[in-house]
């Protein structure tokens, strides 16, 4: 019972957030805000019993994508413009649409934490029974990642290294070395002008 | 098709959450807010996937001894690689983002599309 | 006025005390994931995070001269090639691709080598990849700071 309000008070907590981030318009509050409610996610998962994935959603949504956010914030400007948007009314009708659908699907799905629940009856027993004796960590998350769904995380290692190499393709410069000597050249202008 | 409230009060709230976020991309026309409602938008999802994953009494799922019920460890291997992922593509966005900055010198939706007829 | 960050001298200290400690737990975090919560992602993005620190106060540089251009784009294939070839390793020894039996006398055995590796390829590459993005944004302002300047 304690557990399910605190991930509904972390929820609430995480709703306030973004509605601030969807109503602030300083661009370095909002990346902050942003960071927080990453933050509170990761509070969320690990009351969920989702170990690992608050690791990762700290160690990255609170640290890494904040900072690459604050560096995108340091090549343009840090500011939106004041106008609230045009097409208010027809976003939120939008969004009510959805949530209502939205909802509609969730009236079907099992309640929460029923141990019942058809997603608990298929590979999921095999994995936590036979992980054990056929693998031998104690952490099943690592043995399914690494060992079971070894080909996906391959995958995976590939999707980051794509991305990786994308931001050097859109970003790297190869420019240095001239500018190097061009930096070279001016300053023995200015040198020798000054010396002689 | 009960609408028994406790059992799926967990599930609306992450709704919320979604729209709030889907708000964000949609109704703002600046481009790093719409890269940071899509993040809004895709830790909440994460959410949803983690909280259907969780068993009632059960604890992480790390084998130990005098330890019978666990949570179920396969939405947990799925988000993880989705949080990778999505760090992946904020970056590219992020990347992108700076590109448009410095070739149209705004980073605001209508401004770039005014430029775009205009040119 | 306004100090460069590296001038001043708590942030300076407490960085460079910090750091060591900072690299050191995630290489903790990458080879205790076996026994608790942690792996090959955690581990490198901490690994990263380390470094990115240095650079936020040192400059990006500085970080450069420890860890160049070409070694990033180095480990980056590195770590795929390396998760890429347990699996060609393990169908050279006769099992399927990625078939971590193979790989010792016993499989239980073969399974801890085979996962110990993969993480390892899986930490390399994702701690090089975030090293090299942020250097790519924060180089890109550096050179915008100077063209403003000159």
């Amino acid at each position: 019972m304690s557990d399910d309000l605190i991930i509904a008070v972390l929820m609430v907590f995480m709703a306030l957030t973004g509605v601030a981030i969807a109503r602030l318009h300083n661009l370095f509050a909002v990346v902050m805000l942003t960071g927080i409610f990453s933050l509170l996610g990761a509070a969320a998962y690990v009351v969920l019993d989702a170990v690992d994935v608050a690791f990762t959603e700290a160690a990255v949504g609170a640290g890494v994508s904040t900072v690459l956010m604050l560096g995108t914030l340091a090549l343009t400007n840090s500011e939106e413009k004041p106008a609230p948007p045009k097409n208010m009314l027809a976003a939120l009708a939008v969004v009510g649409i959805t949530g209502a659908v939205l909802i509609y699907g969730t009236l079907d799905m099992p309640h929460f934490g029923d141990p019942n629940a058809p997603i608990h009856h298929h590979v999921a027993p095999r994995y936590l029974n036979d992980s054990g004796t056929e693998i031998g960590l104690p952490n099943v998350v690592t043995s399914v990642l690494a060992s079971y769904r070894g080909y996906d995380t391959l995958g995976e290692t590939f999707v980051v290294f794509t991305a990786a190499a994308g931001v050097l393709a859109i970003l790297g410069r190869v420019r240095r070395p001239k500018r190097r000597d061009e930096r070279a050249q001016t300053t023995e202008q200015t040198s020798g002008g000054g010396k002689s | 098709m009960s609408l028994d409230f406790p059992g799926l009060f967990n599930y609306w709230l992450i709704i919320i959450l979604m729209l709030i976020g889907f708000y964000i991309v949609i109704a703002h026309g600046n481009l790093v807010k719409k890269i940071v409602g899509l993040n809004v938008f895709q830790v909440s999802v994460f959410l949803l996937y983690i909280t259907m994953g969780k068993v009632e009494g059960g604890t992480a799922p790390i084998l130990a001894d005098g330890i019978e019920v666990y949570s179920n460890p396969l939405p947990h291997v799925l988000i993880l690689t989705a949080i990778v992922v999505g760090v992946a593509t904020t970056a590219l966005g992020l990347a992108l983002v700076v590109r448009i900055k410095e070739t149209y010198t705004t980073i605001e939706e209508d401004e770039i599309d005014a430029m775009e007829n205009q040119g | 006025m306004n100090q460069l960050m590296k001038e001043k001298i708590v942030l300076r200290v407490i960085s460079k005390f910090l750091i060591p400690y900072i690299l050191l737990f995630a290489l903790y975090v990458q080879w205790h994931g076996d026994f608790g919560p942690g792996g090959g992602f955690q581990a490198g993005v901490i690994f990263a995070a380390g470094f990115i620190l240095y650079a936020l106060i040192f400059g990006v540089n500085t970080v450069r001269e420890v860890i160049p251009a070409y070694a990033t784009r180095a480990l980056l294939a590195i770590g795929v090639l390396t998760y890429a070839l347990v699996g060609v390793a393990t169908i050279l020894m006769g099992g399927k691709f990625l078939d971590y039996n193979v790989l010792a006398h016993e499989p239980t055995h073969g399974q801890h080598i085979g996962i110990l590796l993969v993480e390892l390829g899986v930490g390399i590459t994702v701690a090089s990849a975030m090293i090299t993005i942020f250097c790519t944004f924060a180089g890109r302002a550096e050179d915008k700071e100077e063209d403003a300047e000159t």
